[in-house]
Formats: C-alpha cells, sequence, structure tokens
C-alpha cells in the first residue's frame, strides 16, 4: 500500500492545470469587454440601457449610488412608489452637426430605467439626491418605525 | 483611407486584472475625431491622458463617494479605467484637448493642416 498524502489542489502536478488558467483569463478578459458587461447588467438586448447600482444600509438610511456618466441634472428623474425606487431619464445625443460620422458607438444613447426593491420602509417626505462626477447618490432616511430603538429596562 | 481612432489591446494586456475598460464612442468630423470615454467618479485631478509612440492612452482614478452602512447589493466594479487607442496618422497629437463633466471625459483630436481638405484658387 502506497501511503499518498494530502495535497492541496492548487499544487497539483499537473501541467495542464497552467493552460486551462491561461484560457480562462483570456475568456474572463473577454467577458469584461464594455459589451458583455453591460449586457450581463441589464439582462436584455437593445431595450434601452440600465446603470449599475449599489444599495447600503445603515441603522439611519438606506443609501442607492448609481453609475450615470455625463447626464445632465435635470434629465434624471427619481421616483418612489411601494418600496421601489425608480431612477429613470434620458441621455441626449448631442446636437449633430452636418458630416459627424459615428465611427464607434458603445455608449448607450436614449432612456435609461433601473428600479430596485428597498430592503425597508423609509420615509419618502426626505429622500433626497446629489449627482457629482457622473455618480448618483439618493439618501432615502428610514422611516421612525422601522429604525432600530433603545428600550430601557426600568 | 478612413482609418479611425483603433484601439490598441495589447498594449493594455500587461494590465489586465488592475483595470477596467470604460466605454467609449468615436465620432468623425470634417476636421477632426471627438472620443467619449464614461469614467464615472473621475474627476480632472484623477484623470491622466498622454501619447507615446502614436498611442494614446486614458487612465482615471475614481474618486468615489463615502457611504456610510453596509453594502447589501453590489454591481459597480471598484477598479480604475484604462483604455489605449491607436491614433490615425492623421491626427496632429500637439493639438488633443480634453475635458471632463460629470463622469465623461470628451476628447477632440484635430486632424492635422496638411490632411485637411483645402481649395485650391486659380489664378
Amino acid at each position: 500500500m502506497t501511503l499518498i498524502r494530502y495535497q492541496a489542489p492548487e499544487f497539483a502536478p499537473w501541467s495542464a492545470a497552467d493552460r486551462w488558467s491561461n484560457l480562462r483569463d483570456d475568456l474572463n478578459s473577454f467577458f469584461e469587454l464594455p459589451f458583455w458587461s453591460s449586457f450581463a447588467r441589464t439582462g436584455q438586448l437593445f431595450t434601452g440601457w440600465s446603470p449599475a447600482l449599489d444599495l447600503y444600509q445603515s441603522s439611519d438610511n438606506v443609501v442607492a449610488v448609481l453609475e450615470l456618466p455625463g447626464m445632465r441634472k435635470e434629465d434624471i428623474e427619481i421616483s418612489l412608489h411601494d418600496g421601489t425606487l425608480t431612477v429613470t431619464g434620458e441621455r441626449k445625443r448631442e446636437s449633430n452637426s452636418n458630416g459627424e460620422k459615428a465611427e464607434r458607438t458603445e455608449r448607450y444613447i436614449g432612456r435609461f430605467r433601473r428600479s430596485i426593491a428597498l430592503p425597508t420602509r423609509v420615509d419618502a417626505g426626505k429622500v433626497s439626491a446629489t449627482y457629482r462626477d457622473g455618480i448618483l447618490t439618493v439618501t432615502l432616511p428610514k422611516a421612525e418605525e422601522v429604525k432600530p430603538k433603545q428600550i430601557q429596562v426600568r | 483611407m478612413n482609418t479611425l481612432t483603433r484601439e490598441n489591446r495589447d498594449g493594455d494586456r500587461t494590465q489586465t486584472g488592475q483595470f477596467v475598460a470604460p466605454s467609449a464612442s468615436v465620432i468623425e468630423a470634417g476636421d477632426g475625431y471627438k472620443l467619449e470615454v464614461e469614467m464615472p467618479g473621475v474627476n480632472k485631478d484623477g484623470l491622466d491622458i498622454s501619447v507615446e509612440n502614436n498611442e494614446l492612452t486614458i487612465a482615471g482614478r475614481r474618486s468615489l463617494p463615502v457611504v456610510e452602512g453596509t453594502l447589501i447589493h453590489h454591481e459597480s466594479r471598484p477598479e480604475n479605467f484604462r483604455r489605449t487607442f491607436e491614433l490615425d496618422p492623421s491626427i496632429d497629437a500637439n493639438k488633443i484637448s480634453a475635458r471632463v463633466e460629470q463622469g465623461l471625459v470628451t476628447l477632440t483630436l484635430p486632424k492635422a493642416e496638411h490632411v485637411k481638405p483645402r481649395k485650391i484658387t486659380v489664378s
């Protein structure tokens, strides 16, 4: 009987693994191209676009951060309905003077829409938003009744 | 004749992993090109644009807003941006100008005087 010691899988002396890891890197870099990432993000092809969204939660607030490069503040609309936050808007094509020709178009032009169900009830009257460097930050204060409360023992 | 400002993927190869390629659009006008690059979270201070060996490199360091709380849903990418383009020979590299507004970088790449259409008057 031969004794075989435990070997962590990543150190397996299998030379083919190198080749596969290269292939995997190549495939990964292919899917990192902007087209694919935005496709994965929207989940649907060419029916408007959807920006990336991050959601944070603290004891007082829910904060949504959206990537919206190159918009005008006036063209962004934020609404709250039934516990769902929706951000819509339109990226307008800049006035096309004659003789301009698109050589490469990766940026989305036109309407976008992004919705997310909020994890908790918020105070709709106190929602605020800022737009800076192409990043929209929406701060939604939690409703009083869902905020954590300290109960004193008498 | 109509070669555009081509992307140079191999130039980025050594840097994969640390950067993400931003979406870009190239528009050709009569006297030059306009290059629009989406870099949300990048402002003037974080932007680095250089031309070397006829290659234009645009790099953007993001300064993202600091948000209090725990991240419960995550779609954005934390990497900085970087992308390289090969300049069309008709472009006058000394006259490239750039501006950044709300995370959108717009570069104006004028064509050199000698390639612009010219009218010759018959005397």
